[in-house]
C-alpha cells in the first residue's frame, strides 16, 4: 500500500530576495535586527553589507519540503539547520538562493523520510546540515 | 562581559499568551516566498483538514524569540546582543500551528558555555496550546562572538 503522495520535482527551486523582502520578513518574524536592513549598521559590526536573516533562508529553503509533501505542513515532523554562511543583499539587487533537496533516508517502519536540503548563494553554501523529517 | 553560566538549567515562567492570527501566518509565508496554499488560503487548509491557515515549519521562531528575549535581554545573563550571531535552529512539531491557536512558551536554558573565546548559548522553548498540550519545541543556539 502506498503512503501519501510526494512531489520530488518540488525539491529544486530558486528563491529570490531583495531589501523589501527583508523588511517584510523583519515585520513578519519580529526580528528587527538592523544588520538585516541598514548597511551602515551592518558595516559598523564588521559585515560587508546587509545580510538576510538566517531564519529567512531556513524558511525559504524548507518551503520546498512542504511542497514535496503535497503542500500539507502537518507532514513536516521536524527540521533543523546550522547557519554556516551569509546571504548578502546589496541595495537595489535581487539575490538568488538555489535550493536543492534529496531524500537521504526512508524509515518504512516509522513511515518517515529524512530529507537533506542544500541552500547556496553565489556558489557558497549558506545552510549546513539542513534536514527535515517528514511523514512519508 | 563574560556569560553568566549560572543561568544554565534555568527555566522561565510561561511567556504569552500568543494568539495566532491568520494575517501573521499569511505575512510570514509571503515573506519567505512560500508557494504553499495551506499557509495562505483558508479553503486550501480546510481541504487538508485544518480549521484555518497552517503556519510554515519555521514560523514558531516568531514566538520563540519573544520567549528567548527573557534571557537575551537580561543584563545579569551577560549576553552582548551586538555580538550575537545565530548558530543553529531546530523545530520539532508535535502538531502544526494553525491560525486561531493561542500558545504559550516556556523558555529553558539548556547550555551556556565559553568555547574558543566565544560564548555558546543553547535554549529550548516549549510551545503549548491552551489545553497545555505540546505544539512545537524550538531549539536554538546563539554564538556571542568574542572580542578577540
Amino acid at each position: 500500500m502506498s503512503g501519501p503522495i510526494t512531489y520530488p520535482e518540488a525539491l529544486s527551486r530558486t528563491v529570490t530576495v531583495d531589501r523589501s523582502r527583508l523588511v517584510a520578513y523583519a515585520d513578519a518574524s519580529g526580528d528587527q535586527n538592523p544588520i538585516h536592513q541598514d548597511e551602515e549598521f551592518a558595516r559598523s559590526v564588521g559585515l560587508d553589507d546587509v545580510i538576510a536573516h538566517g531564519m529567512w533562508t531556513m524558511g525559504a529553503a524548507l518551503d520546498v519540503v512542504t511542497a514535496y509533501v503535497g503542500g500539507d505542513p502537518g507532514r513536516i515532523l521536524s527540521c533543523a539547520t546550522r547557519f554556516t554562511g551569509m546571504v548578502v543583499v546589496p541595495e537595489g539587487a535581487t539575490v538568488e538562493v538555489q535550493v536543492e533537496g534529496a531524500v537521504k533516508k526512508s524509515d518504512e517502519a516509522a513511515g518517515t523520510q529524512t530529507l537533506e536540503i542544500s541552500a547556496t548563494c553565489g556558489g557558497e553554501k549558506v545552510l549546513g546540515r539542513c534536514q527535515a523529517v517528514v511523514r512519508a | 562581559m563574560p556569560l553568566n553560566t549560572d543561568f544554565a538549567g534555568r527555566e522561565y515562567p510561561p511567556a504569552g499568551p500568543f494568539p495566532i492570527t491568520r494575517q501573521e501566518v499569511v505575512d510570514f509565508a509571503g515573506a519567505i516566498g512560500s508557494t504553499v496554499e495551506a499557509h495562505r488560503d483558508p479553503q486550501a487548509a480546510q481541504t487538508l483538514g485544518y480549521a484555518d491557515v497552517v503556519a510554515p515549519p519555521t514560523f514558531a521562531v516568531r514566538l520563540a524569540q519573544r520567549c528567548e528575549a527573557q534571557l537575551v535581554q537580561d543584563p545579569e545573563a551577560g549576553i552582548d546582543f551586538s555580538r550575537v550571531v545565530h548558530g543553529e535552529e531546530g523545530f520539532t512539531h508535535h502538531r502544526p500551528i494553525v491560525a486561531g491557536d493561542v500558545l504559550t512558551g516556556v523558555l529553558h536554558v539548556d547550555r551556556m558555555r565559553e568555547a574558543g573565546g566565544h560564548g555558546m548559548v543553547s535554549t529550548r522553548v516549549e510551545l503549548s496550546d491552551e489545553g497545555g498540550r505540546p505544539v512545537t519545541t524550538v531549539n536554538s543556539t546563539i554564538v556571542v562572538r568574542g572580542e578577540g
